[in-house]
């Protein structure tokens, strides 16, 4: 990519004219390349092959290779990981769905509303950015405890409305509602933040031809702003869609993955919370592999569709 | 955004827009007033709650601004040898410092060399980082919990440090840095006879300040927040970071909310702080990464 830039003679070469090999480039990506290697190379390949073993991190002496059986389980409906991993991911797949839309939608008028030019706007959007700094773990506790049925502050508001007081963390849909409250309190600082930069971006003039040609801000917003930010919220949606993919804290400390399913399982429980169940909690790593391989391909194909769908409305 | 030249017009009408205008603006400011204070009322509450003595926990009437201030719950939690919140504090700003520093010295070095050194593989290599950007970080979780295990590293400061040098972000970040100092500069330095490094050091890195300093703020962020990795490599209560640390807290004790959000206030107000003295950095840092994206 940036071949082009870099191929002139360049600072770099010391002896003009020499043009032996030198170590110097090398030992100046060395100290990251083994960080690299350690833990980003190595870790894809032996994960593949961890997935193909039956391995219990408490008893490493009995792993035994066990080929395709790990991914094979996962499609086995009378297998003991079946039920679970697919609830999990169904569950998942339903917290993206409830919660992609919002993440666009509100972020997109925050940025519609900062990009007005006025006094003191910068200091909203810092108000506004704020939550996003904080740790999972002080979102979820705090959610947590706002949601509280005795003693939160939400259904102690609604009691003074005199309107019904839902046990939010343990029943459905409330248990839902409270985690996306918490999840677009805490993140969408920064889509805003992304989307007020792109509308920055587009020229002013645009918008005084189209007020000379009569058009409302609404018709203006419609014809000029969306189309403008397409590449944007492209990005935005495909990148909210990945976060959500990832949900784990917010059910981990607000819920605990409840209530409780029927058929087993738990209702709030991510397939993040699933394979760290399976790999942190009952130890079996070559099943939680597989599943987390299974669900980064799920991402990537995922990830993949968005962009192609986004470019053929061109 | 409705600035359209209106210079020619007549004098009563401008003041009639001049009224519009106004009009909007209480609006505008009305709308944003009401938003910054829906999102700041969770963090007040947060606040109000752990200043609170215990007895008032529950009363049927909510007071934001509590009628007894109390710092019941933060001498407790600071007593209580079951959740040691001073060493977890402690912990996070050890493993924070040292993961920032490492990935400055290690990022740019690389970040050097992929931006102006021409070196065989550097092609394949910088393709082979960039690929990483698209695999999800789940899928290592368990590879990378067995290499910490097999380095013996579980339950100690490097197990929870040494896996995030590997990160591709800041290398991609500091690459495109460089790559935009002017090249005359590194050039002049050669002619005056210093080697690589020197000019790597006494020209390069102190262009690069406002790069490193937006890199070192959102790599101590984004450490001192980790929840997950932590939680996976630090089991001894004692070693635990400050993200892990609230989840003890929340299991030991349930229902002692005090205790919970003064926990929640320590985890949160350095990063609060750190927010508002670099929050230029931080909010630019995020608007470039979209662009760029």
């Amino acid at each position: 990519m940036a071949t082009a830039v870099t191929r002139e003679e360049t600072a770099v070469r010391t002896a003009p004219g020499k043009r032996r090999f030198s170590l110097t480039p090398y030992l100046f990506v060395l100290p990251h390349l083994i960080f690299f290697t350690v833990f980003l190379a190595y870790p894809f390949f032996n994960g593949l092959f961890i997935s193909t073993q039956n391995y219990n991190f408490l008893r490493p002496d009995r792993a035994q290779f066990v080929g395709l059986q790990n991914y094979i389980d996962l499609f086995t409906p009378t297998s003991v990981e079946f039920q679970p991993f697919w609830i999990s991911l169904g569950n998942t797949v339903l917290f993206v769905i409830l919660s992609v839309p919002p993440l666009v939608v509100i972020p997109l008028g925050l940025a519609v509303l900062l990009n007005i030019k006025l006094p003191g706007r910068n200091f909203f959007r810092a108000l506004y950015f704020a939550p996003w700094v904080l740790s999972i773990a002080v979102v979820g506790l705090l959610w947590w405890w706002i949601f509280q049925s005795q003693g939160g502050l939400i259904n102690y508001y609604l009691g003074q409305l005199n309107l019904p007081q839902p046990q939010w963390l343990s029943t459905l849909p409330w248990a839902w509602i409270a985690i996306v409250v918490a999840t677009v309190w805490w993140t969408l600082g920064f889509n805003m933040i992304i989307l007020l930069a792109s509308l920055q971006d587009i020229p002013e003039y645009l918008y005084e031809a189209g007020a000379i040609d009569g058009a409302s801000p609404g018709q203006m917003f419609r014809s000029i702003t969306l189309p403008l930010l397409r590449p944007v919220l492209l990005f935005i949606v495909t990148i909210s869609i990945i976060a959500s993919f990832n949900l784990f804290g917010q059910p981990f400390l607000m819920t605990g993955g409840g209530p409780a399913l029927p058929q087993g399982g738990g209702a709030t429980t991510p397939v993040m919370v699933e394979i760290y169940n399976e790999g942190f909690v009952r130890y079996n790593l070559g099943s939680a592999a597989a599943m987390s391989f299974l669900v980064a391909l799920i991402m990537i194909l995922v990830s993949f569709a968005n962009a192609k769908i986004f470019q053929q409305r061109d | 955004m409705a600035t359209a030249a209106r210079t020619q017009e007549n004098a009563s009408s401008v003041s009639r827009t001049d009224s519009r205008k106004l009009l909007g603006r209480i609006v505008t400011y009305s709308i944003m007033i009401l938003l910054a204070l829906i999102f700041m009322l969770p963090l007040l509450w947060m606040l109000s709650t752990s200043l609170r003595p215990k007895a008032l926990l529950f009363s049927p009437q909510i007071h934001w601004i509590p009628q007894v201030w109390s710092l019941e719950s933060y001498q407790k939690i600071l007593d209580n040898p079951a959740v040691p919140i001073a060493r977890w504090f402690g912990n996070s700003v050890i493993v924070g410092i040292a993961v920032t520093i490492l990935i400055l010295i290690i990022d740019s070095l690389a970040a050097y060399a992929y931006a102006r050194m021409e070196f065989r593989g550097k092609n394949f290599l910088f393709g082979l980082l960039l690929a990483t950007l698209f695999l999800p970080g789940m899928m290592f979780l368990v590879p990378n919990f067995l290499t910490v295990n097999s380095l013996h590293i579980l339950n100690t400061y490097a197990g929870v440090i040494v896996p995030g040098l590997a990160g591709v972000f800041g290398v991609f970040f500091l690459r495109q840095f460089f790559e935009g100092i002017p090249k005359e500069l590194e050039e002049a330095a050669t002619i005056d006879g210093a080697n690589v490094f020197q000019t790597f050091i006494q020209i390069v890195m102190p262009l690069a300040r406002p790069a490193l300093a937006t890199l070192a703020v959102i790599t101590f962020l984004a450490s001192w927040n980790d929840f997950l990795w932590p939680l996976l490599v630090l089991q001894q209560p004692e070693m635990l970071t400050l993200p892990p640390g609230l989840r003890t807290l929340q299991g030991a004790y349930t229902s002692e909310y005090g205790q919970m959000m003064a926990g929640a206030v320590i985890a949160a107000v350095p990063v609060l702080i750190l927010y508002v003295a670099l929050q230029r950095y931080i909010v630019q840092s995020v608007a470039s990464t979209g662009i760029k994206g």
